[in-house]
């Protein structure tokens, strides 16, 4: 779950790293008011998952109410590549010295933590690997021994951090592994880290991705989880706890397993379709969850044709099938299943796919991957 | 032979007692596995059907000798559960618990790797391993499994996804082909087992005349192998990567399944395994059909594994 920059740094500040004063508004006024409470000049900054915020011109400076009431008043609602603007963050402006960069994540090759620091800071990071590979320190952190404050001063002396910021550097990033660590994040990035004229240094902005596999120890990110950016697809389909990814295309996807649902979205690619959706119901497949599925396909407009691509392993294909037939009865879809039955007890499956008296308008088995997923492709093209 | 597993190894089930342990666990030993034992703390003493249940792993290896562990335990309870086995001298661990925190999982393989390095640990979120006709460890259903064959060449699998795998089992089954062994390392970020080591125990194997490998999008397990089999695998190979259409920056399914900073896409990792030499195929029956003519290649003698290039007409 990837947050937005306020709950980043709301995190941020959990594990005392300094951020700047500042809060959320909803509307102009309370824009006004947190301005108030934060200390002229301010940084009014649109709220949104996508980059370019400020080329779009979703964040502005502004030295007094006034200037708050317009900026705010024309960001809020405002659409940043298909993002609509609906809160922003309103903090007190820095002056700034020097800009720097810092970042964990899990590098999957190592199977260690990595931290990457650089002195040039505020900047695509992906530019300065790519320009001056040299003018990023990358560290590799063994997980079962943590950083110590040596490593971390050792860090930012080797990224070249000029000596005055190294301490406030050095503090920042022994809290920052705590705050990727305690806090269970896939990734914790701050860019730019910045160095105040007056010697101190702090988070100007906050990237923060949080692992969802530890949810379940971290009761407090239920209010981010309310705020996530889904669509009204993802959303139904969380309702219904639905391993679901919503796309572009017409074919409507359900799989069990994940590999195979990804391996369902390549081949109906393959024959020149477009998959409306990545679903995977896992492994059980009875009637309620293959309802729940059609129920969050079906809601899907674009949905011309659904692809059921099953492989029986121990879920056995007579029970997949009679739990079809039990959801279509629950369900009145306005597109056509193409299914795929096949491995464990495929045959009885589809015998009572046959005989449930479906019409062939409605329902059409077919035996195997490829030739369901080119039927489904030709009906979602009005073939 | 097979890899990892064989009739002789001695397992107890870590969550015998609970729902998804029983059932798989039972599965088990259906199908011929010897399971030993099961651990759930506080219910020493009992049995599930006949298997004796201990309070702890080292009690149920001092009493059965066991050298394997299968654990089926929620994540909250799964990193605990594969150190107090490593603890208690289990060689070789399965863990299929899906959901374990990312965090948790980086520091129990790094502490194995410290503490443990004799322990080996496969998953976790993985449908487990497979020696056909002797040992079953895991969720796979062993019935889609074709034993192999001293008389025909047998194949080696490796995979990361479970339906995938059975995907793999059935297409070699439907053909008549036997399998070695079957191995799947799980959807995880943080594998305890990883493609090369699969692909070195495969290629050091006397019953694995090929391997199949079933890759996904996400890290570059796939690339690094590649080198791997460039420099160590003389067995002919073919393989297959779902998630060509993956949108980047999200988790399909799998939390290892991801595409992000343009790195893991599934592109890059078929190129790279087609560098190597391996037959890349577009679905996962063309990775069983492409596999199918290399036996019908080796059978009939024409080919020795990648090494091809050297056969001589005659």
């Amino acid at each position: 779950m990837d947050l937005f920059e306020y709950q980043g740094k709301q995190y941020f500040a959990r594990f005392d790293i300094p951020v700047s004063p500042g809060g959320v508004a909803d509307t102009v006024d309370q824009a006004v008011t947190v301005a108030e409470s934060s200390g002229y000049p301010v940084v009014v900054k649109a709220q949104v998952q996508v980059g370019g915020r400020g080329k779009a011109g979703g964040i502005k400076l502004a030295n007094n109410a006034d200037e708050v009431r317009l900026h705010a008043g024309n960001i809020l609602g405002m659409d940043i590549k298909g993002h609509v603007v609906k809160r922003l963050w309103v903090e007190h402006a820095s002056d700034i010295a020097e800009e720097y960069y810092a970042s964990y994540t899990l590098d999957r090759a190592a199977k260690k933590h990595l931290l990457m620091l650089s002195a040039q800071g505020g900047v695509d990071i992906e530019e300065v690997a790519a320009k001056d590979p040299g003018a990023i320190v990358k560290l590799h952190i063994d997980p079962v021994d943590g950083i110590s404050s040596a490593t971390a001063r050792q860090a930012a002396i080797d990224a070249k951090i000029p000596a005055r910021a190294v301490d406030g550097v050095a503090s920042i990033l022994v809290q920052l592994y705590r705050c990727f660590t305690e806090g269970d994040c896939d990734l914790a990035e701050i860019n730019p880290l910045i160095l105040k004229p007056t010697g101190e240094v702090h988070a100007l902005d906050a990237k923060v991705s949080l692992d969802n596999n530890a949810s379940f120890r971290h009761p407090e990110w239920d209010d981010y989880r309310a705020t996530e950016e889904l669509d009204s697809r993802e959303q139904l389909a969380r309702t219904h706890d639905l391993q679901y990814i919503g796309l572009d295309g017409s074919v409507g996807i359900i799989a069990n397993g994940a590999g195979l649902a990804m391996s369902t979205l390549d081949v109906v690619n393959q024959v020149g379709g477009t998959a409306a959706n990545f679903l995977d119901i896992g492994g059980g497949a009875n009637a309620d969850v293959m309802a729940a599925a059609l129920e969050v396909i079906n809601f899907d407009q674009k949905v011309k044709s659904i692809f059921i691509n099953i492989f029986g392993g121990i879920t056995r294909g007579e029970e997949v099938a009679k739990g079809i037939v039990e959801a279509l009865g629950r369900v009145d879809l306005r597109a056509p299943i193409v299914i795929r039955l096949d491995g464990t007890n495929a045959e009885q499956g589809r015998e009572i796919l046959a005989k449930a008296g479906i019409p062939e308008s409605k329902l059409m088995s077919k035996p195997t991957m490829l030739e369901a997923a080119k039927s489904a492709v030709a009906i979602a093209n009005g073939k | 032979m097979a890899i990892f597993v064989n009739q002789n190894t001695k397992v107890i089930v870590q969550g015998l007692t609970g729902g998804q342990g029983k059932y798989h666990g039972l599965r088990n030993k259906t199908y011929g596995t010897q399971v030993v034992g099961g651990v759930t703390p506080g219910k020493g003493g009992t049995d599930v059907e006949g298997i004796p249940v201990f309070n702890t792993v080292a009690e149920a290896v001092a009493a059965t000798g066991a050298d394997a562990s299968f654990i089926a335990v929620p994540p909250k309870a799964a990193s605990a559960a594969i150190l107090e086995a490593a603890a208690a001298g289990i060689r070789f661990i399965v863990c299929i618990t899906e959901g374990i925190p990312a965090q948790d999982e980086a520091k129990v393989y790094n502490t194995l790797v410290r503490d443990f390095p004799k322990t080996r640990l496969l998953g976790p979120n993985c449908p487990g391993i497979i020696s056909p006709g002797k040992c079953n460890i895991g969720i796979t259903a062993g019935e889609i499994a074709e034993l192999p064959s001293a008389s025909r060449k047998n194949v080696g699998i490796v995979s990361r996804s479970g339906t995938l795998t059975y995907q793999a089992l059935y297409e070699l089954k439907q053909r008549g082909i036997g399998v070695s062994t079957c191995v799947g390392i799980g959807g995880d970020p943080v594998p305890g087992t990883n493609f090369i080591d699969c692909l070195r125990e495969f290629q050091a194997d006397p019953e694995t005349d090929a391997i199949i490998r079933i890759g996904e999008i996400g890290g570059s397990a796939e690339e690094e192998a590649a080198e791997f089999i460039k420099a160590n695998v003389t067995k002919p190979m073919s393989a297959y990567i779902a998630g060509v259409t993956a949108p980047p920056g999200k988790k399909m399914g799998h939390a290892g399944a991801i595409v992000s900073g343009g790195k893991g896409t599934a592109q890059g990792k078929m190129d790279a395994l087609r560098k190597a030499g391996v037959k890349v195929g577009q679905n996962p029956t063309e990775a069983g059909t492409l596999m199918a003519e290399i036996i019908a290649r080796l059978e009939s003698g024409k080919s020795k594994g990648r090494g091809w290039r050297f056969w001589r007409r005659g």
